[in-house]
């Protein structure tokens, strides 16, 4: 018999939102030619795709990593919640000194997430677009988050 | 290295119920899941096999060879099954995405004539799957 193999559970969510990318630190004219028409002062939204994956021991009276309710509700009040239909920089206070890229809020839910206390946030991983995904994973380095 | 992923989809049947636990714990855990009749999802199975390309044919695996194994180990045994009954490396065992994940692991380990296999990726649904891989890949990542 093969040793157990590692084992992680993914779940995806919706939520969609606005955002303009401006950096504080650029002038006008770098903050145009940088993000161009992400620029767009008065913003602009996606449908965005979020994809966590959890690791930790299976049960063996439930067969689950961690059961579905308990992770749909984590991720709703955390993430989902705050986010879906929102402004990202005016209505989710983490974006108003920090861009919120899709980089950035790889980061910013991964540090929201990591706290569920039932099994181990191994990888945040969201798409803006069908084009654009970003995934951000457990100790990485060289992010200010660590 | 290079990675090679092939996919395939089967439609089964299941449900979720532990006999160690009364029936309104059963219904507390595992809720609709519950339903003694079962009821089925069309999974979607994605196997990646890791490897270098043979310097003549240019392939880390033959394709063909690894959809016979799929058909063979998986298709064969899980397509249009009630996963509970008619699988018996399942039956004492609740058929969530993960034990069934671990169980096609299983099943393929130590079958793959070239390369290796590297990761198991089972979708339940687009938007419930479970992965299996030997080690935790290199800082949580794929």
């Amino acid at each position: 018999m093969a040793a157990v193999p590692f084992t992680l559970l993914g779940r995806r969510y919706r939520f969609c939102a606005s955002h303009r990318l401006h950096s504080a630190l650029l002038s006008e004219e770098e903050n145009c030619r940088v993000y161009g028409k992400c620029n767009n002062p008065h913003g602009h939204g996606h449908n965005y795709t979020l994809e966590v994956r959890f690791s930790g021991p299976v049960d063996a009276a439930t067969g689950m990593i961690t059961n579905l309710a308990d992770l749909d509700a984590y991720v709703n009040e955390r993430v989902i919640e705050p986010f879906d239909h929102r402004s990202l920089q005016d209505e989710v206070p983490a974006f108003r000194e920090v861009v919120p890229t899709t980089e950035n809020v790889c980061i910013e839910i991964f540090q929201r997430l990591k706290t569920y206390p039932h099994a181990v946030l191994e990888a945040v991983r969201v798409e803006e677009t069908s084009n654009n995904s970003f995934e951000y994973a457990r100790g990485q380095r060289g992010s200010r988050h660590e | 290295m290079v990675y090679l992923t092939r996919k395939v989809e089967f439609s089964a049947s299941h449900l979720y119920h532990n006999p160690a636990l009364s029936a309104e714990e059963n219904r507390r855990v595992f809720g609709k899941c519950n339903n003694p009749h079962g009821h089925g999802h069309n999974y979607s199975l994605e196997v990646t096999i890791a490897g270098e390309p043979d310097p003549v044919t240019g392939m880390v695996l033959d394709l063909k060879e690894l959809k016979e194994i799929l058909e063979r180990e998986i298709m064969q045994r899980m397509d249009h099954r009630f996963l509970n009954k008619e699988v018996p490396e399942l039956q004492d065992k609740i058929p969530t995405c993960e034990n069934v994940a671990r169980l096609i692991w299983s099943l393929l380990d130590g079958k793959i004539p070239s390369g290796t296999l590297h990761r198991v990726r089972l979708y339940e649904s687009p938007d419930l799957f479970a992965d299996c891989m030997r080690e935790p890949a290199p800082q949580g990542g794929v």
